[in-house]
């Protein structure tokens, strides 16, 4: 079955080669169950990979699939082949798995839409390039995948593209995505020239092995990073996340929660050699960067309106944790947190496109409440979403909340305390949107006849393709902490699972005080979590006291803005400059010599005067001179 | 290597052929003018492919040479050559005229539009085949007559002034280069013995003093700089790109902005070394300025077309670093570039052409809308943009990536900031990109119409090569490599430049890696 | 009376003296006169008094060649009336006061 990896990104491609020949013959809804077939086949391969790889012992779990060779030059020779390990193999699982649901999801979800097939055929080719991107075995393939999921992000968000707003959104994100890629290649350059290779294998070899210099590994971790920043979208590039929620909910929920912009946390774990082999203030910056960011998002998400925009500056907040755990060294807890996140962001996002299917595409949660009754199913989910991301035992997110936290901890007690002060804020927004959309009173009454009401608005239930995969997510929230348990040692699955891809990097805080008193932060997790959620209820349900949602945090500190006024202000005007330097000095230079030398002749024109006597004169004065030349050289 | 058939020989004549046969049938019959141009060049294509199949791809040094003496007292002789740097060229050459030839109209004049195509493609092939300076001068001037009446003739308002300028300027920097080519005959006789323009002669054998050498190779460098361009020689392309007709501006860019880099590379690299290495700081420089400033100038133009045209200045500044970087990589990704670039910048050219035609505007400010009418185009504008921003997969990364990766061992901070390049390219064609298809359709842009099934045939076989190209490029690389390789043990033995190498591969000592090769290659 | 006549050979330098004051005269002629005709028949005068000067040398040195050359510039002269008083004498059928100041269609 390891021999068939290759079979795992080559069936979306199929399905987008299938529905970009024959999607106009296909149709609503056969091109969506197209592309969920393609999906969920690829996913049954991941599964017999899987297996495979468990039926052999920890230290061979490592096959090369080479398809061909890719770029041979010289000393560099990059190949077209995928890695099936450990980390690759959980990537796939949970790519493929919730990307078939989110499929099937958007079949009901897109019903209707005139571009039904072209969004599957986005879909597809969005799940082969993150296929690409996790399997591929060097960092060239690797970055196929990572330009694919890129240029599909840009179709996916700008898919309504008549809407001004989309379109602007996309071109954000690609170009933004654009400044983190110049970083991972640098990356990829600075790693060649002095391993004299791409390939993971060898690049993580030298680091290991004690060849790579300290300097220049930083160097690559630090370009990785930047890499990184832009598609996890980490400050300061993190901000065409919050605009990508002009896609429809599928695409944000597949992208921008699950999946895509994960790339990050996995190509440093990936690259965790490289990083354990830099300098220390590496990790530091990283996991700083990744605190920060989380409070920032979290304090944002408190004062939004929009039920996606909740969820996407929550998206960013959650990321920053999984940068945190990788700053302090912790690499399995920070996949174990992109899993969780994955189950239950996903299920979270699915939930409001639900709700805003249901509510026939309003978005405000202002104009929401109270239904929880109208959308069961829906709202039961949502709500163990909700309990997930929170961080409310025994739902997932706690366990691998808190096993960030606890390496944190052991890393730096500054970084750990703005871990906690955003899990409290994370339990309060979530809190607060659950209450707004599900819970109070009914609001979306008093606005039916301004949205010009036509026909029983009530909102409804979403159908079967959409509430099976929330029920599906939903079941993975309540139980996916089981994968890593911190009770004993022989509970941690993941760990066990993953080392043979970082138990080099991996830092071991069994030494430490944290490690030693873990049950007592563990409760500290519990007792945060608790009493934001309690605070919100205070706020929002029994309206004890006054919400605080000051418009500086709904306007996201104005960081956006100010990017946006410097891009479009001072930047466009400098951008014109230089196109007007071009047009008229450096083009002004050549058309001047061109006019000069028309000036030039102008003058020497007059010597032409068509008088014939003064050119006698000047052909005698030329022949008298001439003479006396001659005659005067001799005596001279 | 010397084959029985003149194939290069031909390559060349029968463009001429072709362009006086055109000429001399009345205007009367335009079909078999339009038949005969359509022979000649689908002829002259058909025997490129048959070069490129037959091309042997471990082969380092010309093949089908092709030599007699012409002006023997003054050494000038018929001698073409090919060798991996210039087959591609070559070959992209032939299959860029018949595509422009049946696949672009010019809406009037159609004899002398053909006539001069032909002509021109003649030209073409000469510069890249040419292995004696003296008739590589011929040729590299022959294109410029054709060229001229190309740009002056047909479609736009500011024409004339784009061909004059085009004209003069390029012509003012060859002036330089046929001093440079006497003076390096004349010099280079001391050394050989008897007076020749023969490329490989001169550069095997000749050697010069420094100080010669530099001012020799500046000369050069002149006439190749305004060709290719290099800023801030480069003015005159936005204009000669904008005022050309369709297919004017296809040839335009995808070879004759070649011939440029070309020159560089079989010139001035091959013949004076020395005086490369010397220079190499300042043209790095001027490369990486250029690509940022082009992208930059891109990025602010209204009219669609000129934005493609600094587009061009941009990519060919990423070819330039790859030149003068002077590594196995860099030399090669350079080589692949220019063909590269022919396809895809040929390609958004033609697209461009196609949105005139419909809607005989190129402001950008009056297009808005049009994925919405004519997806199917909007697809292919689309592809072909990607290809240009250089995203993976495509063909325009594999030849930006090489460049990159090879200018970073020798020129580490020039290639950083041209890397920055990437993000430039992004922003200027989605902007654009957003401003013409993105958007409610208004009323002018409602009618614009689909691509046409003859249009599309024509994008289709760009768009295959941009996709193969782009994945599976080894077989490009594997005849391209031998070559450069050549070229570059050429200049580290004539000059005290030392190539870069990366550090030895070692096996890496992870758990049992076991290799499964999937059937294919 | 034979006293009287004591008058010196008539040697080469005479003759060149001459001919100096012919083109002379020819030169200044051209310069300032400003009838077409009369500017043409000053430069028959030059042409005639470089002719004389040739004879005078040639006869001086004994050397035929001088005298070769004065066949040369006889049938320039000759051709060269022919063409230019042509053009002259079409321009003057216009109007007969026209000067060579007039006529300045040819300037840049």
């Amino acid at each position: 079955m390891l021999d068939l990896v290759w079979l795992i990104p080559a069936l979306p491609l199929a399905g987008f080669l299938l529905i970009l020949l024959f999607g106009r013959i296909l149709g609503e809804p056969r091109a969506g169950i197209l592309a969920t077939l393609m999906t969920a086949s690829s996913f049954l391969v991941v599964v017999g990979v899987y297996f495979d790889l468990l039926s052999r012992t920890a230290e061979e779990r490592h096959h090369v699939v080479t398809l061909f060779s890719w770029l041979p030059v010289g000393s560099l020779q990059v190949d077209m082949a995928l890695l099936a390990d450990p980390l690759s193999i959980t990537m796939a699982l949970f790519v493929t798995g919730i990307g078939s649901l989110i499929h099937l999801y958007a079949i009901g979800y897109m019903h209707g839409d005139p571009k039904f097939s072209k969004f599957f055929l986005y879909l597809n080719l969005f799940v082969f390039s993150m296929l690409m991107l996790v399997l591929g075995e060097n960092l060239l393939v690797t970055f196929l995948g990572w330009e694919g999921v890129g240029a599909c992000s840009y179709f996916l968000i700008s898919f309504w593209h008549t809407r001004d707003s989309a379109a602007t959104a996309g071109k954000k994100a690609f170009v933004t995505n654009r400044v983190g890629d110049w970083g991972m290649m640098v990356a990829m350059f600075l790693a060649f020239s002095s391993v004299g290779t791409l390939s993971y294998a060898g690049i993580n070899a030298a680091a290991d092995g004690g060849k790579l210099a300290a300097v220049t590994a930083t160097g690559i971790a630090m370009m990785l990073f930047v890499g990184a920043c832009g598609k996890s979208a980490q400050l300061p590039l993190y901000i065409w996340l919050p605009d990508a929620m002009e896609g429809p909910t599928p695409v944000s929920a597949l992208i921008h929660a699950a999946t895509m912009v994960t790339s990050g946390v996995f190509l440093l774990t990936r690259m965790a050699p490289v990083l354990h082999a830099s300098y220390p203030w590496a990790g530091d910056v990283i996991a700083t960067v990744g605190a920060l960011t989380a409070l920032f998002a979290a304090t944002i998400a408190v004062a939004q309106t929009d039920i996606k925009k909740v969820l996407a500056y929550s998206t960013v907040s959650q990321l920053g944790f999984m940068f945190l755990a990788i700053g302090s060294g912790a690499y399995v807890a920070a996949i174990f947190h992109m899993v969780t996140h994955a189950f239950f962001k996903a299920l979270l996002f699915l939930g409001s496109g639900s709700v805003i299917h249901g509510m026939h595409h309003e978005q405000d949660m202002r104009k929401m409440g109270a239904l929880r009754k109208l959308m069961p199913i829906t709202g039961f989910t949502f709500i163990i979403g909700w309990l997930a991301i929170a961080g409310i035992p025994p739902f997932a997110g706690f366990w691998s909340k808190d096993e960030v936290l606890l390496y944190a901890f052991a890393n730096n007690r500054l970084l750990w305390l703005i871990g906690v002060i955003t899990a409290l804020l994370t339990a309060y927004y979530m809190t607060r949107q659950v209450i707004m959309v599900f819970f109070g009173e009914a609001r979306w009454n008093d606005h039916a006849e301004e949205n010009g009401a036509h026909g029983d608005h009530t909102p409804h239930e979403s159908p079967w393709t959409m509430v099976t995969p929330l029920v599906i997510l939903a079941g993975l929230s309540i139980v996916g902490g089981a994968m890593q348990l911190p009770f004993s040692k022989s509970t941690h699955f993941l760990e066990h699972w993953l080392e043979p891809v970082v138990h080099h990097s991996e830092v071991s805080i069994s030494g430490t005080w944290a490690y030693s008193n873990k049950w007592l932060l563990l409760v500290v997790a519990i007792i945060i979590a608790v009493a934001g959620v309690v605070a919100s209820i205070a706020v929002y349900a029994k309206g004890k006291f006054k919400a605080i949602e000051p418009k500086i945090l709904a306007d996201a500190w104005r960081y956006d803005s100010a990017v946006s006024a410097i891009v479009g202000g001072p930047g466009r005007a400098a951008f014109g400059g230089v196109a007007a330097f071009d047009a008229k000095i450096v083009d002004g230079a050549v058309n001047g010599i061109g006019t000069e030398v028309r000036a030039a002749s102008g003058l020497l024109r007059k010597v032409q005067s068509g008088l014939v006597r003064s050119y006698a004169f000047v052909i005698g004065l030329g022949a008298v001179v001439l003479l006396a030349w001659f005659l005067l050289r001799g005596i001279l | 290597m010397h084959a029985s058939f003149p194939i290069l020989s031909a390559l060349v004549l029968l463009p001429i052929l072709g362009a006086i046969l055109v000429t001399v049938i009345s205007n009367k019959h335009l079909e078999y003018v339009k038949l005969i141009a359509m022979l000649f060049s689908v002829g002259v294509g058909g025997m490129s492919i048959w070069l490129l199949a037959s091309f042997h791809s471990h082969d380092s040094g010309f093949q089908f040479v092709s030599q007699h003496d012409w002006v023997s007292s003054w050494g000038i002789s018929w001698h073409l050559g090919v060798d991996g740097v210039s087959l591609f060229l070559v070959v992209l050459t032939g299959i860029l005229f018949p595509l422009v030839i049946l696949g672009v109209d010019p809406h009037h004049d159609h004899k002398r539009y053909l006539a001069w195509l032909l002509l021109l493609e003649a030209g073409v092939m000469g510069s890249f085949l040419s292995l004696d300076l003296f008739l590589f001068f011929i040729f590299f001037e022959i294109v410029l007559v054709p060229m001229y009446f190309l740009i002056g003739g047909w479609v736009y308002d500011k024409r004339v002034y784009a061909a004059t300028k085009f004209f003069l300027y390029t012509m003012l920097g060859s002036a330089f280069m046929l001093v440079g080519i006497i003076a390096t005959a004349v010099i280079a006789r001391r050394d050989i013995g008897y007076l020749t323009f023969d490329l490989v002669t001169l550069a095997e054998q000749a050697s010069f003093a420094t100080n010669t050498g530099r001012w020799l190779f500046v000369s050069f460098a002149i006439a190749f700089a305004v060709k290719v361009p290099i800023f801030p020689l480069h003015t005159w392309l936005p204009d000669a790109h904008t005022q050309a007709p369709t297919g004017g501006s296809v040839i335009l860019a995808g070879v004759l902005l070649k011939m440029g880099t070309y020159g560089f590379l079989r010139f001035g690299l091959y013949l004076f070394p020395e005086a490369a290495v010397w220079a190499k700081p300042v043209l790095l420089t001027l490369a990486v300025i250029g690509i940022i400033y082009g992208a930059i100038a891109a990025t602010m133009q209204t009219d669609l077309k000129r934005l493609v045209a600094y587009s061009s200045v941009a990519h060919l500044g990423f070819i330039v670093l790859g030149i003068f970087a002077i590594t196995s990589q860099s030399l090669t990704g350079s080589v692949m570039q220019m063909v590269n670039h022919g396809i895809s910048t040929g390609a958004l050219f033609l697209l461009v052409g196609m949105i005139y035609e419909r809607r005989h505007t190129r402001e950008i400010a009056e297009l808005r809308g049009i994925q919405s009418v004519a997806p199917i185009f909007s697809a292919a504008f689309m592809i072909v943009m990607l290809s240009s921003i250089g995203v993976p997969g495509l063909n325009g990364f594999a030849g930006e990536f090489l460049i990159l990766i090879g200018s970073f061992q020798s020129a580490r901070w020039w290639t950083i900031v041209a890397a920055t390049g990437v993000i430039l390219a992004a922003l200027y064609l989605l902007w654009a990109y957003q401003r013409v298809f993105h958007g409610e359709p208004d009323e002018a842009n409602s009618s614009f119409a689909e691509i046409t099934l003859r249009e599309g045939a024509l994008l289709m076989v760009f768009i295959g090569l941009i996709g193969f190209t782009g994945l599976y490029p080894k077989p490009m690389l594997e005849r391209i490599e031998p070559s450069v390789d050549k070229l570059m043990e050429h200049v580290v033995s004539h000059s005290d430049y030392k190539a870069p190498t990366t550090p030895e591969l070692k096996t890496p000592e992870v758990t049992t890696p076991e290799s499964t090769k999937v059937e294919g290659h | 009376m034979s006293v009287m006549f004591s008058l010196a050979e008539p040697t080469s330098t005479w003759y060149l003296v001459l001919s100096a004051v012919l083109f002379g005269i020819g030169t200044i002629g051209v310069m300032v006169r400003r009838n077409p005709l009369i500017m043409f028949m000053c430069i028959e005068l030059m042409l005639n008094a470089v002719n004389l000067s040739f004879v005078a040398l040639s006869s001086q040195i004994a050397n035929i060649d001088g005298q070769v050359v004065v066949f040369f510039v006889l049938v320039v002269a000759a051709a060269e009336v022919v063409v230019g008083l042509g053009i002259i004498v079409s321009i003057m059928r216009r109007r007969t006061t026209l000067t060579v100041d007039d006529m300045s269609g040819l300037k840049g």
